[in-house]
Protein backbone atom coordinates (compact mmCIF):
# COMPACT_ATOMS: atom_id res chain seq x y z
CA UNK A 1 0.00 0.00 0.00
CA UNK A 2 2.22 2.51 1.34
CA UNK A 3 6.33 2.50 1.40
CA UNK A 4 9.35 4.63 2.03
CA UNK A 5 12.80 4.08 0.74
CA UNK A 6 15.67 5.47 2.59
CA UNK A 7 13.59 8.09 3.56
CA UNK A 8 14.99 10.25 5.95
CA UNK A 9 13.44 13.00 8.23
CA UNK A 10 15.17 16.36 10.24
CA UNK A 11 13.83 18.76 12.06
CA UNK A 12 16.49 22.13 12.37
CA UNK A 13 19.84 20.26 12.79
CA UNK A 14 18.23 17.11 14.51
CA UNK A 15 18.12 13.71 11.99
CA UNK A 16 15.07 11.74 14.01
CA UNK A 17 14.55 9.26 11.04
CA UNK A 18 17.66 7.48 8.99
CA UNK A 19 17.47 5.79 6.13
CA UNK A 20 13.59 4.62 6.94
CA UNK A 21 13.13 1.55 4.08
CA UNK A 22 9.30 0.52 5.02
CA UNK A 23 6.67 -1.52 3.67
CA UNK A 24 3.17 -1.81 4.62
CA UNK A 25 0.26 -3.29 3.06
CA UNK A 26 -2.79 -3.44 2.38
CA UNK A 27 -5.23 -4.12 5.58
CA UNK A 28 -2.39 -3.41 7.88
CA UNK A 29 -3.11 -1.34 11.45
CA UNK A 30 0.35 -0.47 12.15
CA UNK A 31 1.32 1.70 15.47
CA UNK A 32 3.92 4.49 15.90
CA UNK A 33 5.32 4.55 19.32
CA UNK A 34 8.41 6.55 20.06
CA UNK A 35 9.16 9.52 22.68
CA UNK A 36 8.15 13.39 22.26
CA UNK A 37 9.66 14.54 19.50
CA UNK A 38 11.07 11.79 18.42
CA UNK A 39 9.67 12.23 14.67
CA UNK A 40 6.11 10.57 14.89
CA UNK A 41 4.10 13.30 14.04
CA UNK A 42 6.67 14.57 11.09
CA UNK A 43 6.95 10.79 9.85
CA UNK A 44 3.01 10.69 9.49
CA UNK A 45 2.49 14.27 7.57
CA UNK A 46 5.44 13.19 5.25
CA UNK A 47 3.45 9.58 4.65
CA UNK A 48 0.10 12.29 4.20
CA UNK A 49 1.81 14.54 1.42
CA UNK A 50 1.83 17.31 3.56
CA UNK A 51 5.58 17.71 3.87
CA UNK A 52 8.41 16.65 1.36
CA UNK A 53 10.66 14.06 2.75
CA UNK A 54 14.65 15.49 3.30
CA UNK A 55 15.85 12.69 1.90
CA UNK A 56 14.43 9.25 0.09
CA UNK A 57 10.96 8.74 -1.43
CA UNK A 58 7.43 7.53 0.02
CA UNK A 59 5.36 5.43 -2.30
CA UNK A 60 1.88 5.12 -2.41
CA UNK A 61 0.61 2.27 -4.64
CA UNK A 62 3.72 2.22 -6.42
CA UNK A 63 3.72 5.53 -7.41
CA UNK A 64 5.91 8.17 -5.72
CA UNK A 65 3.65 10.39 -3.33
CA UNK A 66 5.45 13.38 -5.15
CA UNK A 67 3.14 12.31 -8.39
CA UNK A 68 -0.25 12.07 -7.21
CA UNK A 69 -2.84 14.80 -8.31
CA UNK A 70 -3.98 16.33 -5.05
CA UNK A 71 -7.61 14.92 -5.58
CA UNK A 72 -7.01 11.39 -6.17
CA UNK A 73 -4.48 11.27 -3.00
CA UNK A 74 -7.42 12.82 -1.10
CA UNK A 75 -9.69 9.74 -2.76
CA UNK A 76 -6.59 7.24 -1.35
CA UNK A 77 -5.51 8.37 2.02
CA UNK A 78 -7.04 10.34 4.86
CA UNK A 79 -5.14 12.69 7.46
CA UNK A 80 -6.23 12.98 11.15
CA UNK A 81 -4.09 15.73 12.45
CA UNK A 82 -3.10 16.10 16.10
CA UNK A 83 -4.95 19.26 16.93
CA UNK A 84 -7.45 21.67 15.52
CA UNK A 85 -8.29 25.30 15.64
CA UNK A 86 -11.75 26.05 14.94
CA UNK A 87 -12.10 29.87 13.66
CA UNK A 88 -15.35 29.56 12.08
CA UNK A 89 -18.57 28.21 13.19
CA UNK A 90 -19.50 25.40 11.20
CA UNK A 91 -21.85 22.71 11.96
CA UNK A 92 -20.40 19.48 13.18
CA UNK A 93 -22.01 18.31 9.97
CA UNK A 94 -20.37 21.07 7.72
CA UNK A 95 -16.89 19.31 8.96
CA UNK A 96 -17.81 16.04 8.09
CA UNK A 97 -19.48 16.99 4.53
CA UNK A 98 -16.33 18.98 3.68
CA UNK A 99 -14.70 15.57 3.84
CA UNK A 100 -16.97 14.81 1.00
CA UNK A 101 -15.11 17.28 -1.22
CA UNK A 102 -12.86 14.88 -3.15
CA UNK A 103 -15.60 13.21 -4.43
CA UNK A 104 -17.76 16.09 -5.31
CA UNK A 105 -15.65 19.13 -6.27
CA UNK A 106 -17.35 19.22 -9.36
CA UNK A 107 -20.56 20.43 -7.81
CA UNK A 108 -21.51 22.55 -5.87
CA UNK A 109 -23.96 21.54 -3.18
CA UNK A 110 -24.04 18.05 -1.49
CA UNK A 111 -25.34 15.18 -2.71
CA UNK A 112 -27.53 12.68 -1.51
CA UNK A 113 -24.83 10.49 -1.23
CA UNK A 114 -22.47 12.35 0.45
CA UNK A 115 -25.00 13.49 3.18
CA UNK A 116 -25.68 9.89 4.00
CA UNK A 117 -21.90 9.09 4.39
CA UNK A 118 -22.20 12.00 6.48
CA UNK A 119 -24.92 10.77 8.56
CA UNK A 120 -23.67 7.10 9.11
CA UNK A 121 -20.16 8.55 9.64
CA UNK A 122 -21.29 10.68 12.51
CA UNK A 123 -23.40 7.55 13.73
CA UNK A 124 -20.76 5.18 13.85
CA UNK A 125 -18.46 7.39 16.17
CA UNK A 126 -21.79 8.42 18.83
CA UNK A 127 -21.83 12.00 17.71
CA UNK A 128 -24.95 12.34 15.40
CA UNK A 129 -26.64 14.11 18.13
CA UNK A 130 -23.97 16.42 17.73
CA UNK A 131 -24.39 17.01 13.99
CA UNK A 132 -26.04 20.70 14.55
CA UNK A 133 -23.68 21.89 16.92
CA UNK A 134 -21.29 24.78 16.21
CA UNK A 135 -18.16 22.60 16.18
CA UNK A 136 -16.25 25.58 18.54
CA UNK A 137 -18.99 24.82 21.43
CA UNK A 138 -18.23 20.96 21.61
CA UNK A 139 -15.57 19.69 24.38
CA UNK A 140 -12.01 18.24 23.13
CA UNK A 141 -13.28 14.77 23.03
CA UNK A 142 -16.92 15.64 21.21
CA UNK A 143 -14.14 17.57 18.67
CA UNK A 144 -12.04 14.38 18.13
CA UNK A 145 -14.86 12.19 17.63
CA UNK A 146 -16.47 14.44 14.85
CA UNK A 147 -12.71 15.00 13.72
CA UNK A 148 -12.30 10.83 13.41
CA UNK A 149 -16.11 10.47 11.67
CA UNK A 150 -14.78 12.95 8.97
CA UNK A 151 -11.81 10.96 8.34
CA UNK A 152 -14.29 7.77 7.79
CA UNK A 153 -16.69 9.77 5.63
CA UNK A 154 -13.56 10.64 3.42
CA UNK A 155 -13.67 6.57 3.00
CA UNK A 156 -9.97 6.34 1.52
CA UNK A 157 -8.52 2.94 1.57
CA UNK A 158 -5.39 4.33 3.79
CA UNK A 159 -6.35 6.19 6.96
CA UNK A 160 -3.04 7.94 8.64
CA UNK A 161 -4.03 8.90 12.52
CA UNK A 162 -1.57 11.85 14.56
CA UNK A 163 -2.95 10.67 17.95
CA UNK A 164 -6.87 9.28 18.07
CA UNK A 165 -7.44 8.74 21.28
CA UNK A 166 -6.00 12.53 22.71
CA UNK A 167 -9.12 14.14 24.46
CA UNK A 168 -11.20 10.86 24.45
CA UNK A 169 -12.67 9.02 27.97
CA UNK A 170 -11.67 5.79 28.89
CA UNK A 171 -14.35 4.18 26.47
CA UNK A 172 -14.16 5.94 23.85
CA UNK A 173 -10.83 5.04 23.83
CA UNK A 174 -11.76 1.43 23.81
CA UNK A 175 -14.33 1.74 21.01
CA UNK A 176 -11.31 4.23 18.91
CA UNK A 177 -9.16 1.10 19.34
CA UNK A 178 -11.87 -1.45 18.17
CA UNK A 179 -13.11 0.65 15.52
CA UNK A 180 -9.40 0.63 13.83
CA UNK A 181 -8.92 -2.84 14.68
CA UNK A 182 -12.11 -3.51 12.49
CA UNK A 183 -11.58 -1.28 9.91
CA UNK A 184 -8.33 -3.16 9.16
CA UNK A 185 -9.51 -6.59 9.92
CA UNK A 186 -12.95 -6.22 8.65
CA UNK A 187 -12.69 -3.75 5.34
CA UNK A 188 -9.26 -4.22 4.41
CA UNK A 189 -8.31 -0.83 5.34
CA UNK A 190 -4.47 -0.02 5.83
CA UNK A 191 -4.17 1.80 9.16
CA UNK A 192 -1.24 3.92 10.73
CA UNK A 193 -1.58 5.53 13.65
CA UNK A 194 0.31 7.22 16.44
CA UNK A 195 -0.59 6.70 20.10
CA UNK A 196 0.73 6.92 23.37
CA UNK A 197 -1.25 3.84 25.52
CA UNK A 198 0.89 0.46 24.65
CA UNK A 199 -1.67 -1.33 26.00
CA UNK A 200 -4.33 -0.19 22.97
CA UNK A 201 -1.55 0.04 20.68
CA UNK A 202 -1.15 -3.66 21.06
CA UNK A 203 -4.57 -4.60 20.89
CA UNK A 204 -5.80 -3.02 17.89
CA UNK A 205 -2.45 -3.30 16.06
CA UNK A 206 -0.98 -6.02 13.60
CA UNK A 207 2.30 -4.45 13.69
CA UNK A 208 4.27 -1.93 14.87
CA UNK A 209 7.34 0.78 14.50
CA UNK A 210 9.44 1.90 16.99
CA UNK A 211 11.16 5.56 16.59
CA UNK A 212 14.59 6.24 18.62
CA UNK A 213 14.41 10.14 17.61
CA UNK A 214 18.08 10.05 16.59
CA UNK A 215 17.69 7.93 13.20
CA UNK A 216 17.04 4.67 14.79
CA UNK A 217 13.76 2.49 14.38
CA UNK A 218 12.90 -0.50 14.50
CA UNK A 219 9.82 -2.64 12.54
CA UNK A 220 8.06 -5.52 12.48
CA UNK A 221 5.36 -7.57 13.34
CA UNK A 222 4.21 -6.29 16.80
CA UNK A 223 5.18 -9.61 18.81
CA UNK A 224 8.24 -9.37 17.67
CA UNK A 225 8.57 -5.37 18.22
CA UNK A 226 7.17 -4.83 21.05
CA UNK A 227 8.90 -6.66 23.85
CA UNK A 228 10.10 -5.58 26.75
CA UNK A 229 14.19 -4.69 26.47
CA UNK A 230 12.97 -2.91 23.03
CA UNK A 231 9.75 -0.14 24.46
CA UNK A 232 12.32 -0.06 27.07
CA UNK A 233 15.29 0.95 24.74
CA UNK A 234 12.89 2.48 22.94
CA UNK A 235 10.85 4.83 25.33
CA UNK A 236 13.71 5.44 27.58
CA UNK A 237 11.86 3.98 30.60
CA UNK A 238 11.47 0.47 32.26
CA UNK A 239 8.48 -1.25 30.51
CA UNK A 240 7.40 -4.71 31.99
CA UNK A 241 5.50 -7.15 30.00
CA UNK A 242 3.15 -9.64 31.49
CA UNK A 243 1.07 -12.42 29.59
CA UNK A 244 -2.90 -12.29 30.41
CA UNK A 245 -4.00 -14.71 27.90
CA UNK A 246 -3.80 -14.13 24.80
CA UNK A 247 -3.09 -10.62 25.30
CA UNK A 248 0.13 -8.61 26.91
CA UNK A 249 -0.02 -6.34 28.94
CA UNK A 250 2.19 -3.30 29.67
CA UNK A 251 3.33 -1.74 32.63
CA UNK A 252 5.51 0.58 33.77
CA UNK A 253 8.09 -0.75 36.14
CA UNK A 254 8.81 1.98 38.00
CA UNK A 255 6.39 4.16 40.92
CA UNK B 1 -32.49 14.97 18.65
CA UNK B 2 -31.93 17.32 15.52
CA UNK B 3 -33.92 16.96 12.29
CA UNK B 4 -31.61 15.84 9.56
CA UNK B 5 -31.34 18.85 6.72
CA UNK B 6 -31.69 16.91 3.22
CA UNK B 7 -29.32 18.68 0.44
CA UNK B 8 -32.60 20.18 -1.14
CA UNK B 9 -33.10 22.18 2.11
CA UNK B 10 -29.77 23.42 2.10
CA UNK B 11 -30.34 24.97 -1.49
CA UNK B 12 -34.16 26.15 -1.31
CA UNK B 13 -33.29 28.18 1.60
CA UNK B 14 -30.29 29.51 -0.47
CA UNK B 15 -32.35 30.32 -3.07
CA UNK B 16 -35.04 32.14 -0.79
CA UNK B 17 -32.20 33.97 0.97
CA UNK B 18 -30.80 35.12 -2.31
CA UNK B 19 -34.09 36.13 -3.99
CA UNK B 20 -34.86 38.34 -1.07
CA UNK B 21 -31.83 40.07 -0.98
CA UNK B 22 -31.68 40.23 -4.53
CA UNK B 23 -35.45 41.88 -4.03
CA UNK B 24 -33.84 44.35 -1.43
CA UNK B 25 -30.72 45.14 -3.29
CA UNK B 26 -33.43 46.30 -6.56
CA UNK B 27 -36.11 47.99 -3.69
CA UNK B 28 -32.97 50.01 -2.46
CA UNK B 29 -31.74 51.52 -5.87
CA UNK B 30 -35.59 52.38 -6.41
CA UNK B 31 -35.65 54.11 -3.01
CA UNK B 32 -32.37 55.67 -3.66
CA UNK B 33 -33.94 57.49 -6.89
CA UNK B 34 -36.85 58.48 -5.60
CA UNK B 35 -35.90 60.08 -2.34
CA UNK B 36 -33.62 63.50 -2.32
CA UNK B 37 -33.97 66.84 -1.26
CA UNK B 38 -36.05 67.25 -4.26
CA UNK B 39 -37.98 63.91 -4.14
CA UNK B 40 -39.84 62.67 -7.60
CA UNK B 41 -43.19 61.55 -7.00
CA UNK B 42 -43.98 57.57 -7.83
CA UNK B 43 -46.18 58.65 -10.12
CA UNK B 44 -43.30 60.44 -12.49
CA UNK B 45 -41.10 57.89 -11.82
CA UNK B 46 -42.14 55.27 -14.96
CA UNK B 47 -42.00 58.48 -16.97
CA UNK B 48 -38.38 59.60 -16.02
CA UNK B 49 -37.36 55.88 -16.96
CA UNK B 50 -39.06 55.80 -20.19
CA UNK B 51 -37.49 59.41 -20.72
CA UNK B 52 -34.08 58.09 -19.52
CA UNK B 53 -33.80 55.05 -21.84
CA UNK B 54 -35.16 57.10 -24.78
CA UNK B 55 -32.11 59.37 -24.25
CA UNK B 56 -34.17 62.74 -23.65
CA UNK B 57 -33.39 63.58 -20.78
CA UNK B 58 -35.21 66.87 -20.91
CA UNK B 59 -37.51 66.46 -17.88
CA UNK B 60 -36.46 67.97 -14.29
CA UNK B 61 -37.65 64.02 -13.07
CA UNK B 62 -35.36 62.21 -16.11
CA UNK B 63 -32.14 64.39 -14.51
CA UNK B 64 -32.39 63.67 -11.31
CA UNK B 65 -33.39 60.53 -12.00
CA UNK B 66 -30.13 59.76 -14.13
CA UNK B 67 -27.98 61.81 -11.08
CA UNK B 68 -29.02 59.91 -8.77
CA UNK B 69 -29.55 56.59 -10.50
CA UNK B 70 -25.52 56.71 -11.28
CA UNK B 71 -24.51 57.32 -7.96
CA UNK B 72 -26.52 55.06 -6.73
CA UNK B 73 -24.82 52.45 -8.94
CA UNK B 74 -21.56 53.29 -7.66
CA UNK B 75 -22.79 53.04 -4.26
CA UNK B 76 -23.94 49.13 -5.22
CA UNK B 77 -20.46 48.45 -6.71
CA UNK B 78 -18.31 49.32 -4.41
CA UNK B 79 -20.41 48.22 -1.13
CA UNK B 80 -20.62 44.58 -2.73
CA UNK B 81 -16.93 44.96 -3.87
CA UNK B 82 -16.33 45.81 -0.19
CA UNK B 83 -17.90 42.94 1.18
CA UNK B 84 -17.03 40.23 -1.08
CA UNK B 85 -13.41 41.24 -0.36
CA UNK B 86 -14.12 40.83 3.28
CA UNK B 87 -15.58 37.63 3.13
CA UNK B 88 -12.02 36.69 1.02
CA UNK B 89 -9.91 38.33 3.66
CA UNK B 90 -11.50 36.91 6.69
CA UNK B 91 -11.17 33.26 5.00
CA UNK B 92 -7.55 33.90 3.69
CA UNK B 93 -6.33 34.95 6.92
CA UNK B 94 -8.99 32.68 9.10
CA UNK B 95 -10.36 35.68 10.85
CA UNK B 96 -13.58 36.48 11.28
CA UNK B 97 -12.76 39.86 12.52
CA UNK B 98 -10.46 40.80 9.45
CA UNK B 99 -11.64 43.30 6.89
CA UNK B 100 -10.02 44.14 3.25
CA UNK B 101 -8.38 47.04 5.07
CA UNK B 102 -6.76 45.02 7.51
CA UNK B 103 -3.89 44.49 5.02
CA UNK B 104 -3.18 48.15 4.32
CA UNK B 105 -4.67 47.64 0.64
CA UNK B 106 -6.54 51.26 1.55
CA UNK B 107 -4.11 52.89 3.57
CA UNK B 108 -1.56 52.41 0.47
CA UNK B 109 -4.54 54.10 -1.98
CA UNK B 110 -4.85 57.00 0.65
CA UNK B 111 -0.98 57.77 0.36
CA UNK B 112 -2.07 57.65 -3.35
CA UNK B 113 -5.07 59.81 -3.35
CA UNK B 114 -4.43 62.68 -1.19
CA UNK B 115 -0.98 62.77 -2.96
CA UNK B 116 -2.84 64.23 -5.94
CA UNK B 117 -5.41 65.50 -4.20
CA UNK B 118 -2.62 67.53 -2.22
CA UNK B 119 -0.83 68.68 -5.61
CA UNK B 120 -4.04 69.95 -7.14
CA UNK B 121 -4.69 67.16 -9.80
CA UNK B 122 -7.50 66.97 -11.79
CA UNK B 123 -10.30 63.47 -10.63
CA UNK B 124 -8.49 61.02 -13.27
CA UNK B 125 -5.41 61.63 -11.96
CA UNK B 126 -6.38 61.13 -7.87
CA UNK B 127 -8.39 57.88 -8.77
CA UNK B 128 -5.47 56.49 -10.80
CA UNK B 129 -2.76 57.25 -8.09
CA UNK B 130 -5.21 56.11 -5.26
CA UNK B 131 -5.47 52.60 -7.50
CA UNK B 132 -1.62 52.59 -8.11
CA UNK B 133 -0.76 53.18 -4.42
CA UNK B 134 -3.14 50.12 -3.56
CA UNK B 135 -1.67 48.00 -6.11
CA UNK B 136 2.01 48.97 -5.47
CA UNK B 137 1.01 48.08 -1.48
CA UNK B 138 -0.46 44.45 -2.75
CA UNK B 139 2.78 43.89 -4.49
CA UNK B 140 4.75 44.99 -1.61
CA UNK B 141 3.03 42.55 0.46
CA UNK B 142 3.15 39.80 -1.64
CA UNK B 143 6.98 39.96 -2.44
CA UNK B 144 7.17 40.23 1.52
CA UNK B 145 4.87 37.49 2.74
CA UNK B 146 4.99 35.07 -0.40
CA UNK B 147 6.29 32.46 1.57
CA UNK B 148 3.64 32.49 4.42
CA UNK B 149 1.30 32.28 1.53
CA UNK B 150 2.36 29.01 -0.06
CA UNK B 151 1.16 25.83 1.27
CA UNK B 152 3.61 23.00 3.15
CA UNK B 153 4.04 26.31 5.95
CA UNK B 154 4.00 25.52 9.54
CA UNK B 155 0.10 25.54 10.80
CA UNK B 156 -0.67 28.97 11.10
CA UNK B 157 2.33 30.12 10.56
CA UNK B 158 1.56 31.57 6.95
CA UNK B 159 -1.48 33.67 7.75
CA UNK B 160 -0.14 35.40 11.16
CA UNK B 161 3.28 36.56 9.29
CA UNK B 162 0.80 38.18 6.06
CA UNK B 163 -1.56 39.70 8.80
CA UNK B 164 1.76 41.21 10.68
CA UNK B 165 3.30 42.27 7.45
CA UNK B 166 -0.17 44.40 6.38
CA UNK B 167 -0.67 45.66 9.73
CA UNK B 168 2.84 47.27 9.55
CA UNK B 169 2.74 48.29 5.90
CA UNK B 170 -0.20 50.37 6.94
CA UNK B 171 0.75 51.85 9.66
CA UNK B 172 4.08 53.23 7.60
CA UNK B 173 1.10 54.31 4.91
CA UNK B 174 -0.76 56.13 7.61
CA UNK B 175 2.12 57.91 8.92
CA UNK B 176 2.63 59.01 5.41
CA UNK B 177 -0.72 60.12 5.41
CA UNK B 178 -0.38 61.96 8.46
CA UNK B 179 2.71 64.07 7.23
CA UNK B 180 0.90 65.03 4.15
CA UNK B 181 -2.24 66.34 5.86
CA UNK B 182 0.30 67.84 8.62
CA UNK B 183 1.90 70.18 5.45
CA UNK B 184 -1.24 70.52 3.28
CA UNK B 185 -2.31 73.64 2.11
CA UNK B 186 -5.66 74.18 4.34
CA UNK B 187 -7.35 74.61 0.94
CA UNK B 188 -6.96 70.93 0.06
CA UNK B 189 -8.04 69.51 3.86
CA UNK B 190 -11.16 69.30 3.35
CA UNK B 191 -11.60 67.07 0.27
CA UNK B 192 -8.59 65.42 1.36
CA UNK B 193 -10.67 64.35 4.93
CA UNK B 194 -13.58 63.74 2.79
CA UNK B 195 -11.60 61.18 1.27
CA UNK B 196 -10.32 59.60 3.86
CA UNK B 197 -13.30 59.04 5.12
CA UNK B 198 -15.07 57.77 2.00
CA UNK B 199 -17.29 59.71 0.02
CA UNK B 200 -19.86 59.05 -3.69
CA UNK B 201 -20.53 62.48 -4.20
CA UNK B 202 -18.93 62.97 -7.49
CA UNK B 203 -17.83 59.17 -7.73
CA UNK B 204 -18.17 58.65 -11.53
CA UNK B 205 -19.76 55.24 -12.30
CA UNK B 206 -17.51 53.36 -14.42
CA UNK B 207 -17.10 49.94 -16.12
CA UNK B 208 -14.24 49.03 -14.73
CA UNK B 209 -15.18 48.22 -10.90
CA UNK B 210 -18.46 45.90 -12.23
CA UNK B 211 -16.12 43.90 -14.24
CA UNK B 212 -13.36 43.67 -11.68
CA UNK B 213 -16.90 42.79 -9.12
CA UNK B 214 -17.89 40.19 -11.32
CA UNK B 215 -14.85 38.14 -11.76
CA UNK B 216 -14.42 38.87 -8.22
CA UNK B 217 -17.74 37.05 -7.45
CA UNK B 218 -17.20 34.29 -10.29
CA UNK B 219 -13.77 33.07 -8.21
CA UNK B 220 -15.46 33.03 -5.05
CA UNK B 221 -18.19 31.17 -6.21
CA UNK B 222 -16.17 28.70 -8.00
CA UNK B 223 -14.00 28.16 -5.26
CA UNK B 224 -16.76 28.01 -2.45
CA UNK B 225 -16.29 24.68 -1.54
CA UNK B 226 -12.80 24.95 -1.26
CA UNK B 227 -13.03 28.22 0.90
CA UNK B 228 -15.15 26.25 3.61
CA UNK B 229 -12.29 23.60 3.73
CA UNK B 230 -9.93 26.58 3.62
CA UNK B 231 -11.68 28.63 6.63
CA UNK B 232 -11.85 25.04 8.50
CA UNK B 233 -8.84 23.40 7.99
CA UNK B 234 -5.95 26.02 7.06
CA UNK B 235 -3.25 23.74 5.76
CA UNK B 236 -4.50 20.58 6.53
CA UNK B 237 -7.28 21.63 3.78
CA UNK B 238 -4.13 19.47 1.56
CA UNK B 239 -5.37 16.44 2.42
CA UNK B 240 -8.95 17.11 1.13
CA UNK B 241 -7.62 17.87 -1.76
CA UNK B 242 -7.58 21.79 -2.03
CA UNK B 243 -4.75 23.28 -3.81
CA UNK B 244 -4.04 25.41 -0.61
CA UNK B 245 -0.89 27.40 -2.08
CA UNK B 246 -2.87 28.64 -4.92
CA UNK B 247 -5.85 29.09 -3.76
CA UNK B 248 -4.68 31.59 -1.16
CA UNK B 249 -2.71 33.40 -4.04
CA UNK B 250 -6.10 33.79 -5.45
CA UNK B 251 -8.05 35.15 -2.72
CA UNK B 252 -5.20 37.42 -1.76
CA UNK B 253 -5.24 38.63 -5.15
CA UNK B 254 -9.04 38.79 -6.05
CA UNK B 255 -9.89 40.43 -2.36
CA UNK B 256 -6.59 42.93 -3.08
CA UNK B 257 -8.25 43.70 -6.56
CA UNK B 258 -11.61 44.36 -5.39
CA UNK B 259 -10.20 46.53 -2.71
CA UNK B 260 -8.29 48.40 -4.72
CA UNK B 261 -11.47 49.28 -7.35
CA UNK B 262 -13.53 50.05 -4.41
CA UNK B 263 -11.32 52.59 -2.58
CA UNK B 264 -10.27 54.23 -6.00
CA UNK B 265 -13.94 55.26 -6.96
CA UNK B 266 -15.16 56.28 -3.31
CA UNK B 267 -12.16 56.62 -1.11
CA UNK B 268 -11.21 54.23 2.29
CA UNK B 269 -15.34 53.78 3.15
CA UNK B 270 -15.22 51.88 6.35
CA UNK B 271 -17.03 49.05 8.20
CA UNK B 272 -19.05 47.44 4.89
CA UNK B 273 -15.86 44.96 4.29
CA UNK B 274 -16.43 43.93 7.89
CA UNK B 275 -20.09 44.20 9.37
CA UNK B 276 -21.82 42.84 6.06
CA UNK B 277 -19.53 39.44 6.07
CA UNK B 278 -20.24 39.64 9.40
CA UNK B 279 -24.15 39.62 9.71
CA UNK B 280 -24.32 37.71 7.04
CA UNK B 281 -22.22 34.55 8.47
CA UNK B 282 -24.13 35.57 11.43
CA UNK B 283 -27.56 34.79 9.77
CA UNK B 284 -26.87 32.17 6.84
CA UNK B 285 -24.19 30.60 8.23
CA UNK B 286 -20.12 30.52 7.50
CA UNK B 287 -20.90 28.09 4.21
CA UNK B 288 -19.15 29.84 1.85
CA UNK B 289 -21.77 28.74 -0.81
CA UNK B 290 -24.41 31.29 0.64
CA UNK B 291 -21.97 33.61 1.82
CA UNK B 292 -20.95 34.89 -1.02
CA UNK B 293 -23.74 35.60 -2.82
CA UNK B 294 -25.76 36.66 -0.11
CA UNK B 295 -22.94 39.27 1.33
CA UNK B 296 -21.93 40.55 -1.91
CA UNK B 297 -25.96 41.42 -2.18
CA UNK B 298 -26.19 42.64 1.29
CA UNK B 299 -22.84 44.76 1.09
CA UNK B 300 -24.44 46.70 -2.26
CA UNK B 301 -27.59 46.93 -0.83
CA UNK B 302 -26.19 48.09 2.79
CA UNK B 303 -23.85 50.76 0.85
CA UNK B 304 -27.23 52.23 -1.57
CA UNK B 305 -29.51 52.59 1.70
CA UNK B 306 -26.84 54.23 3.88
CA UNK B 307 -25.20 56.87 0.97
CA UNK B 308 -29.49 57.59 0.72
CA UNK B 309 -29.07 58.54 3.97
CA UNK B 310 -25.90 60.50 3.70
CA UNK B 311 -27.01 62.62 1.37
CA UNK B 312 -30.69 63.19 2.74
CA UNK B 313 -30.09 63.29 6.46
CA UNK B 314 -29.21 66.98 6.79
CA UNK B 315 -30.24 67.92 2.91
CA UNK B 316 -29.38 70.49 1.05
CA UNK B 317 -25.85 69.52 3.18
CA UNK B 318 -24.48 66.24 2.32
CA UNK B 319 -22.36 63.84 4.74
CA UNK B 320 -19.80 61.98 3.43
CA UNK B 321 -20.64 58.09 3.45
CA UNK B 322 -18.06 56.78 5.71
CA UNK B 323 -19.69 58.69 8.43
CA UNK B 324 -22.84 56.92 8.37
CA UNK B 325 -21.33 53.60 7.63
CA UNK B 326 -19.05 54.20 10.94
CA UNK B 327 -21.86 55.19 12.70
CA UNK B 328 -24.39 52.53 12.15
CA UNK B 329 -21.00 50.16 11.87
CA UNK B 330 -19.52 50.59 15.16
CA UNK B 331 -22.22 50.16 17.62
CA UNK B 332 -23.95 46.85 15.46
CA UNK B 333 -20.42 45.37 15.67
CA UNK B 334 -19.53 45.80 19.37
CA UNK B 335 -23.26 44.14 19.49
CA UNK B 336 -22.80 41.72 17.61
CA UNK B 337 -19.39 41.08 19.43
CA UNK B 338 -21.29 41.14 22.39
CA UNK B 339 -23.73 38.57 21.13
CA UNK B 340 -20.63 36.51 20.02
CA UNK B 341 -18.73 36.13 23.13
CA UNK B 342 -21.88 35.53 25.05
CA UNK B 343 -22.99 32.66 23.05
Amino acid sequence: MIATEQLTLTAGPRTLVQDLTWRVGTGECWSIIGRNGAGKSTLIRTLAGLRAPDAGTVTLNGRPLSGWPLAELAQTRAFLAQARSDAFGYSALDTVLAARHPYGASRYWDGAVDQDAARTALAAMEVDHLARRDVRTLSGGERQRVAIAAMLAQDTPLLLLDEPANALDLAHQASVTRLLASLSREYNKTIIAIGHDLNLAHQASTHALLLMGDGAWLAGPKDDVMTAPQLSRYLAHPIEVLAHGARRIFISSEG
Amino acid sequence: MTTPASPLNLRQRAVAIIGGLALLAVASLVLSCAVGSVSIPLADLPGAVLDLVSGTSASLAATLLELRLARALVAFVTGAALALAGVMMQALLRNPLADPYVLGISAGASVGALAALMLMCALWVVDASAFGGAVLISAMLYALARRGLRSGAPAEGGSSVLLLTGVILSSLCMAVVTLMLSIAPESRLRSMIFWMIGDLAGAPLRILPWIVLAGGLLFALRGARALNILAMHAEGAVALGVPVGALRKGLFLASGLLTASAVTSAGSIGFVGLIVPHACRFACGPDHRLLVPAATLAGGAFLVLADTLARTVIAPQQLPVGVVTALIGAPVFLWQLHRLHRA
